[in-house]
């Protein structure tokens, strides 16, 4: 239990998916013009985050891994399909991702019509198959483990991108340089927000 | 953009897919494509090239195979496509990294598959290739790598520069003594956070060169 508390809080907040590793900086930058827009697509990465790293975990231990598929029949121990596992990955992601934007479709059109082109795009957000890579190098020994990094990463992504949001909202009633509006001043205070994210670094887990 | 049958190779509109990447139409500074993996792998030269040159070869052979395809692509699934193409040649990528340069692959670990989701490669798909022929998408390929390669190459450069004091792991400070006057690494330079404040620098000269580029609000 002791464990998966602790992948938890340093997927949120050590390991973070924007401030340590920039994943999803490209739908980051893009949804965080407002608040809501910035929740909505923050759910959306933790949902497909969470469901996709099992779907993923199951996959690599009992299809791509070296051995894995002993499983079937001792004859395929020798059997190494890691490479695979890319194209592998991202058709689990790209499905589930479909498979996220027909229900939300149906039971929350609103949020479907405000995210828009975000949810297809989430299939091709890196921090989602960032997720499940890093899950294949930190070698997760169960998949309690795997869901539960998923599920901090997407936390970790949504707090990020709801503070981002927050601050550009005000940012409006700032006078910014001219050359920095916009793109520039988001990277510098996204890059200040890491430096203070940084400093969970000297909490040891 | 409508193809001419007679258009030479290097026609003016054909130069300026090369070229507008690298200033008016950047992939990072500009169109916002492609910062997932810019930023990460920048703290040292020899990953950045190695990184930036893979992104060239997979963003040139995905156009153009994307291209080829364009008309046999249903629309509705064409993400999906997309996505088994680049993976195609990326895993193609990979291996190859895995076989020549072992030490370059490791250091950039989970960052090479990541180059599949790169938004800068579905983001030239969608917007270019889908509509073009496949030489105006080779070019446009190439000239956007390029771009990219080119930013993480400036950025890695002042972040092992002034944080390690190497380039290309070539102890470029202490040849230059400057130790010896009292120079210290910036260790800050090297923490994922300078990286993009490093980025957002290199935005800020570029438009203030450009002006036409300042957002309005």
């Amino acid at each position: 239990m002791q464990e998966l508390i602790n992948i938890f809080v340093k997927s949120i907040f050590i390991e973070n998916m924007i401030f340590a590793y920039f994943l999803g900086m490209c739908s980051y930058l893009a949804v965080s013009k407002t608040v809501k827009t910035g929740v909505g697509l923050g759910l959306a990465v933790t949902f497909v985050l969470t469901i996709t790293l099992p779907v993923n975990y199951l996959l690599e231990n009992y299809v791509l891994k070296e051995g894995a598929l002993s499983w079937l029949d001792p004859e395929f121990a020798e059997v190494d399909l890691s490479f695979l596992s890319f194209i592998m990955f991202i058709a689990v992601i790209a499905s589930m991702v479909q498979l996220v934007e027909m229900v939300v479709e149906k039971f929350a059109p609103a949020l479907y019509s405000a995210l828009g082109i975000f949810l297809p795009l989430i299939a091709v957000n890196c921090s989602i198959l960032g997720g499940s890579l890093f899950m294949q190098e930190r070698a997760y020994t169960s998949i309690t483990q795997a869901t539960v990094f998923g599920f901090g990463s997407g936390i970790g992504w949504l707090l990020a991108v709801v503070a981002i949001a927050a601050i550009r909202e005000r940012l409006k009633y700032s006078h910014v340089p001219g050359p920095l509006r916009g793109l520039g001043i988001t990277f510098i205070i996204t890059g200040l927000m890491g430096m203070a994210f940084m400093s969970f670094m000297g909490i040891k887990l | 953009m409508e193809k001419t049958a007679r258009e030479p190779l290097f026609s003016k509109k054909n130069r300026r897919l090369l070229i507008d990447p690298m200033n008016e139409n950047n992939p990072i500074t500009v169109q916002v494509l492609g910062i997932c993996s810019a930023l990460a792998i920048t703290v040292k030269m020899k990953p950045a090239l190695v990184m930036g040159i893979s992104v060239i070869v997979v963003m040139a052979a995905a156009n153009v195979l994307t291209s080829l395809l364009r008309n046999l692509i249903p629309n509705r699934i064409r993400i999906i496509v997309q996505l088994v193409v680049v993976a195609l040649l990326v895993i193609l990528v990979d291996q190859v990294l895995k076989a020549f340069v072992y030490d370059v692959s490791k250091e950039l670990s989970v960052f090479v598959g990541l180059i599949i989701t790169n938004c800068i490669i579905m983001g030239r798909i969608e917007a270019f290739s889908l509509g073009n022929a496949p030489w105006k998408a080779f070019l446009d390929g190439v000239g956007n790598g390029v771009a990219y390669a080119g930013i993480l190459l400036l950025v890695a450069f002042f972040r092992e520069l002034l944080g390690n004091g190497t380039l290309f792991d070539y102890p470029i400070m202490a040849q230059l003594g400057v130790y010896d006057m009292g120079y210290t690494n910036n260790g800050m330079m090297l923490l994922p956070p300078m990286a993009l404040i490093v980025v957002a620098i290199v935005i800020w000269i570029q438009r203030a060169k450009t002006p036409s580029l300042i957002e309005k609000d």
